[in-house]
């Protein structure tokens, strides 16, 4: 086991490097001189000059990309060309705002999905579960931007149930006004999610309906219902959780969209300001925490499936 | 001889199963929803009732009429007409992207699949890393990278992106294909590598990859759309879906609701057609 996860970080530490390059390749090679974009076409040669050496964009690409990913790797982000000010500032509490809508759709989407992908499983074949399964799916596979803008049209202003803004009353900041106001987005991330994660729950479900110990249940006179959220949920679940982990990193993508729709002050919308203003030192180091994320979260995954099924753990140490 | 016998069942195996498919009522509504869709895309310009960018300041703002099916958004344009010609845009881009994706994609799994060694683990490394960052994220810096959006660059970006998720269908397809006696007996013959991978294995993957481009075909429409929202997909005050979505989408509080909810749905309609089209085939291939 410690065989597996060991060669399965040596993997991660990989990729890793490789997102790192890419990301850096990105932002290093495109034509479009930075320093007369930010200072503008009327500055001197040598304010270009001096700007440029501040900056670190004089030296070879190799040095920068060291000087680059040596600071990542020690906590110092850098500085952003936009807001002149250290990235970790901007990038912090954005990542905080962004968990905490995170955190919030995962607690109703969780629940929800699994529900839902029980109720298909124990109807398998049956009206309900082609609704739950393709339904699901085909909810999963329209844009974030199209939900949230449905939503807060029949919620937000012909039902007026829920704020449109996902951001609290300034007057009125307590933690249920601020769940509050993350419902509308958390719905949006339902409907793109629900999908995945109840198809994953359904198959686990089925496998262990089939199972021996389930028939050994009924025979011992437990009632179906209780049989499976006694016994088949327990080994249903887990790769459930392992799926959800590696969902969870592409909200990342995906809260973009819906943190834009609904004004939002997170990752994702710092993200899309950098975009547009072209600020590469935010940029990638932004992007290249999203990749670190989303990699920690596969490898978590990874080994809790390996945990689960010992075939997977030898297929990858042979 | 014997290769005629093999190819002639061929032919009835997937006559059977479009027989199944035409049975499928999923796949028969994505078809119908799709085949609309495609048909707008051709005969755009004799279906819409107005220019798409022709302004009527007389009716700014108007309700859904017989005039004007969906309504006119601020500055006077018909929602209908520019409902139906963005269908073309999102259409053929997404398609060309998948397209691209696919060929790269596919050429690379089949080379992966069937080489293996050093090659396989190699690429297989580069593409798991270029997928452990999220489409629309790896789009967006490109973009700013590029540092302006238009249609080809779109095309390419998306294409690029796809390319691992292809490869790695292809590869686990080929992987299982190459331990056949087909495969053995080719080699044996001493064919070409490019013959045994594009003229033995390729056909025999076909299904999978029909599959993997369905599926990634309903991403394209996802993704072209979002970035467009983003304003970074396509180039300025172009008609599509999105565009039109982000451009209208703040007078819903105002209780102008048609320019936007109209070409929303559409995207939600080519999205959904997709998917239960591409779901419908993996149930008929039984992949």
């Amino acid at each position: 086991m410690l065989r597996f996860i060991a060669k399965r970080i040596g993997l991660s530490l990989v990729t890793l490097f490789i997102v790192s390059m890419i990301v850096f390749i990105m932002m290093s090679i495109m034509p479009g001189d930075l320093a007369k974009q930010t200072l503008g076409r009327d500055a001197t040669p040598e304010a270009y000059e001096i700007w440029n050496k501040e900056k670190g964009l004089d030296k070879p690409l190799v040095v920068q990309y060291g000087v680059w990913i040596g600071g990542v790797m020690t906590g110092d982000l850098g500085m952003s060309f936009q807001y002149e000010q250290p990235v970790s500032e901007i990038l912090g509490p954005a990542a905080s705002k962004s968990a905490q809508l995170a955190i919030v759709a995962l607690i109703l989407i969780a629940p929800i999905s699994i529900l839902g992908g029980v109720i298909a499983a124990m109807n398998r074949g049956k009206r309900i579960d082609r609704v739950l399964t393709v339904g699901g799916l085909s909810a999963a596979v329209i844009p974030e931007f199209v939900w949230s803008v449905v939503l807060i049209l029949v919620f937000g202003v012909a039902i007026r149930v829920f704020p449109v803004s996902a951001f609290p009353d300034e007057e009125n900041p307590n933690i249920i006004n601020s769940i509050y106001h993350l419902l509308l987005p958390s719905i949006a991330l339902l409907f793109v999610l629900f999908g995945y994660i109840s198809r994953i729950t359904r198959a686990g479900v089925i496998e262990a309906l089939d199972s021996d110990y389930m028939r050994t249940a009924v025979l011992k006179g437990l009632s179906r219902k209780t049989a499976v959220f006694r016994h088949v949920l327990r080994n249903a679940l887990l790769p459930t959780i392992a799926v959800i982990a590696t969902q969870v990193p592409y909200l990342a993508g995906g809260l973009i969209a819906i943190e834009r729709v609904f004004n939002y002050p997170g990752f994702g919308n710092i993200l899309m300001d950098a975009v547009v203003a072209r600020d590469f030192s935010l940029l990638q180091t932004a992007v290249f925490l999203v990749g670190l994320v989303i990699i920690c979260f596969q490898l978590i995954a990874d080994v809790l499936f390996a945990v689960l099924n010992p075939r997977i753990r030898q297929r990858v140490t042979e | 001889m014997k290769d005629s016998t093999n190819s002639e069942a061929k032919k009835l195996v997937l006559a059977e199963r479009l027989t199944v498919l035409k049975k499928n009522k999923a796949f028969v509504v994505g078809a119908s929803i799709l085949g609309f869709w495609i048909f707008c895309s051709i005969f755009s310009k004799f279906m819409v009732r107005f220019d798409q960018d022709a302004m009527d300041f007389e009716s700014i703002n108007s309700p859904p009429s017989l005039k004007f099916w969906f309504g006119t958004d601020s500055t006077g344009r018909d929602v209908y007409s520019r409902v139906i010609i963005g269908a073309r845009i999102i259409m053929i881009i997404s398609f060309i992207a998948t397209a691209l994706g696919a060929f790269v994609g596919a050429s690379l799994g089949l080379i992966a699949g069937y080489l293996k060694g050093k090659f396989d683990m190699v690429l297989m490394r580069i593409l798991e890393a270029i997928s452990a960052i999220p489409v629309i994220i790896i789009a967006l810096l490109a973009v700013a990278a590029i540092g302006r959006s238009s249609t080809v660059i779109t095309v390419l970006i998306i294409g690029f992106i796809f390319t691992p998720n292809v490869a790695r269908t292809v590869r686990a397809a080929v992987l299982g294909e190459s331990e056949l006696e087909y495969v053995a007996a080719a080699k044996l013959r001493t064919e070409k590598t490019a013959h045994i991978l594009f003229r033995e294995i390729l056909p025999n993957v076909l299904p999978t990859l029909i599959v993997e481009f369905t599926v990634r075909l309903g991403y394209a429409i996802f993704a072209v759309a979002t970035l467009s929202f983003l304003g970074v997909g396509l180039e300025a005050g172009s008609p599509d879906w999105g565009t039109q979505v982000a451009d209208t989408w703040d007078k819903i509080f105002t209780n102008i609701w048609w320019p936007t909810l109209f070409p929303a749905v559409a995207i939600a309609s080519v999205a959904v057609s997709i998917n239960l089209i591409s779901d419908a085939l993996l149930e008929v291939f039984e992949l």
